[in-house]
């Protein structure tokens, strides 16, 4: 069993909490996995990203190779399609639709959006009204991941468990905020 | 033990831990941040030894080499530049010799993620002549470091971990080990570390006689492995640290996959070249940085009748970071099929300053100020300001090494730049801007230098700084600037203005002026605000 995902988004939209839910779930379930991300000076605002990889067999490269990534998984409907490379031919998009604009030349909305379309799988979410609807539009990333649970190789108990660990430090209120951020994603997907 | 996970630096600290380490000592710097970020951590929690960010990476090197004269077991830990600065306690550590286990940990920027070059510091091993580990996974990273700190005591010398920017900052389980207790304090005899001329050549000799050990330490190693496919004569692979992942990620389902030598401690492990280089035609050489081993291998005139491969000849790319599909490529694979992205100019998101960020008013009003002199220069330094290299902003026309700005404006001026402008932030300014500004002062350069006091290390995630608030202007008075072309301005909008004018009026004074920008980091009063809210 093998899962490989390019998580996307822009910096400060959270997607290391996501990794970090799925790393920890992936412990608890007894697979290995290798996840790479990006710090310093590329997290000021720009494009971030983070190759995550899932497997029952020993895993080498921290890197998923281009073309061969299983699901791209974004918080952010332009930068799904910055990895698109990485997607292998049977793969899955799951993303938000909802643009980060923080750049003078950022494409026109639709386009971005029927560019995402033409992937023969993807999954497309309304991340900024779910996450608004659960509480917080910070939110997203947690809608993000529930969206995406369905088609990970991890259960959805774990994942839960993992979002709480996640959250606990922040009080009970952002805890239950977040799970319900997950659900409300994981509902939309199903 | 339960399994762990964990970065590669915070396997690389929790290794040092596990080993008894008594002292760690490390200046910020992406990729090794985090090494440092889990050491105080862990000390914070009770953990019974000395954790601490220094000044820069040369007081750090000589700190850790404090702590190992006295027997105790000590990591220094900075990025690839890092070791610049320290290059001159490190060289002279290898003639002087470690006496409790000193371990060096320099992580490396290949592809330049977030560096101003992509040097590679297995040079620096072999230029000490000391013994290197280089882990290729998280795993290694811890083990390698408890390795490290009992090779650095049986042979006697610094032993340096090169980690890279993928591993440092990647996370996947670690197995730990139990706990090994701390050094006693042991005293060596004195002769040793004090380098006169007759110390320093019985003791480099030393040194020089102690390279056989190493490389036997090299050729034992445990962490090396040699797979010779006996049916296969064709190509064998030599590959280092995680550049051996990246073969293994296209070969592992090769029905008659080449032989395969991985590498991760040097000086190179000959015995185990030489089998492979034996066994087949063709070497391709794989790793990531500069051609260490392909060039240590083919020396000026190559292996006759063997053809070797690798970064000097194009077969893999000489600048940059590896990937798995570079590495496929190397190994003349087809590719994987992939997705083209055409539909319309992907547009870049650079990373920028943050909403709010003190040094966007300042650059705003630098701008401004400087409109009226268009023969002015604005030297710059290692910091997010950096990023007003782009636009918005475009306010600066340098970016070199740690502390540059202050003493490349003294040259400029003295070339006759006029005006000429360092800009620099506090860390740094504490890191190795203090050293140049003295000398400014010491000939009243007519210069002007504009501190950016925001309290903090900002880009590497807010680590604490030595000289920030009152404490920087007590600093830069004793340096011997004079007090009224000391000013100190608030980056706000609401005082862009006479910002403005502060800046003019110390371009048109004919002598040496600082001017402090002093407003907090937008994300630490952040930080600080939601920590307190809790």
């Amino acid at each position: 069993m093998r899962q490989d995902i390019v998580l996307a988004g822009v910096g400060g939209q959270g997607i290391l909490s996501i990794a970090f839910v799925i790393d920890n779930s992936a412990l608890e379930e007894g697979l290995n996995f290798k996840q790479a991300e990006v710090h310093g000076m590329a997290q000021r605002g720009g494009a971030v990203q983070s190759h995550l990889r899932l497997s029952s067999d020993p895993i080498y490269s921290d890197l998923i190779p281009k073309g061969g990534a299983d699901m791209i998984l974004s918080v952010e409907p332009l930068e799904s399609l910055r990895y698109l490379d990485y997607l292998s031919p049977d793969g899955i998009v799951v993303t938000s639709r909802s643009p980060f604009v923080n750049i003078p030349d950022y494409p026109a909305i639709e386009k971005v959006l029927s560019e995402i379309e033409a992937v023969e799988k993807k999954l497309i979410v309304d991340s900024e009204k779910l996450a608004r609807e659960a509480g917080s539009p910070k939110a997203q990333n947690m809608v993000m991941l529930g969206a995406a649970s369905p088609h990970l190789v991890l259960s959805e108990k774990n994942l839960k468990k993992f979002v709480r660990v996640l959250f606990e430090p922040l009080g009970e209120k952002i805890v239950e905020m977040n799970l319900q951020a997950f659900d409300l994603g994981r509902k939309a997907s199903l | 033990m339960k399994q762990e996970v964990l970065l590669g630096d915070e396997a690389v600290a929790l290794g040092a831990i596990h080993a008894g380490l008594s002292g760690g000592y490390s200046y910020p710097g992406t990729p090794a941040s985090e090494i440092m970020e889990y050491l105080i951590k862990a000390s914070e929690k009770g953990k019974n030894f000395v954790a601490s960010w220094s000044v820069n990476e040369k007081v750090a090197y000589e700190e850790a080499l404090g702590i190992s004269y006295a027997g105790k077991r000590t990591l220094v830990s900075m990025k690839h530049v890092g070791l610049n600065v320290a290059a001159d306690p490190f060289m002279n550590s290898a003639i002087t010799g470690a006496n409790g286990g000193l371990v060096v940990v320099v992580a490396d920027d290949p592809g330049m993620h977030s560096s101003q070059n992509e040097q590679d510091s297995r040079y620096f091993a072999q230029f000490a002549q000391l013994f290197c580990f280089e882990p290729s996974n998280h795993q290694e990273a811890y083990d390698m470091t408890r390795k490290a700190f009992d090779l650095s005591e049986s042979l006697g010398i610094p032993v340096l971990v090169r980690m890279v920017t993928r591993l440092s900052h990647s996370r996947s389980r670690v197995q730990p080990q139990p706990s090994r207790e701390q050094n006693p304090l042991k005293y060596g005899e004195g002769k040793e570390w004090t380098l006169l001329p007759v110390n320093a050549r019985r003791q480099f000799k030393i040194l020089v006689d102690k390279q056989k050990d190493l490389i036997n330490a090299s050729n034992e190693s445990g962490f090396n492995s040699l797979k010779i496919n006996k049916k296969n004569t064709a190509l064998g692979i030599i590959a280092s640290g995680i550049a051996y992942n990246y073969v293994l990620e296209n070969t592992k389902d090769e029905a008659s996959p080449p032989s395969i030598l991985k590498i991760t401690t040097y000086p190179l492990p000959e015995d185990l070249i030489k089998r492979i280089v034996d066994h087949v035609r063709t070497i391709l050489v794989v790793e990531e940085g500069y051609p260490f081993i392909e060039r240590n291998i083919k020396g000026l005139f190559g292996i006759s009748g063997k053809e070797i491969k690798g970064k000097l000849n194009g077969d893999l790319p000489s600048t940059g970071e590896l990937s798995p599909e570079i590495v496929r490529q190397g190994l003349e694979m087809k590719p994987l099929q992939k997705r083209k992205i055409d539909a319309f100019p992907m547009a870049a998101r650079p990373p920028q300053l943050c909403q709010g960020c003190s040094h966007a008013d300042t650059y705003r009003a630098l701008n401004k100020a400087l409109e009226s002199y268009p023969q002015a220069n604005v030297f710059s330094d290692i910091g997010c300001y950096t990023l007003g290299a782009l636009p918005p902003y475009n306010a600066i026309q340098s970016c070199v090494c740690m502390g540059a700005s202050v003493s490349m404006a003294k040259g400029g001026a003295e070339a006759g730049v006029y005006p000429s402008v360092a800009v620099i932030g506090d860390s740094t300014f504490a890191h190795s801007g203090i050293t140049p500004l003295l000398d400014a002062a010491a000939v009243n350069t007519n210069m002007t230098v504009l501190i950016l006091d925001n309290a903090t290390v900002a880009m590497t995630g807010g680590q604490p700084t030595f000289a920030s608030g009152e404490k920087l202007k007590r600093v830069i008075q004793g340096l011997g600037i004079k007090k009224e072309h000391l000013r100190t301005i608030i980056p706000l909008p609401k005082n862009h203005e006479s910002n403005i004018q502060v800046m003019k009026e110390e371009f048109d004074y004919k002598g040496l002026s600082v001017i402090i920008a002093a407003r907090e980091c937008v994300q630490q009063a952040r930080k600080k605000k939601r920590r307190k809210s809790e």
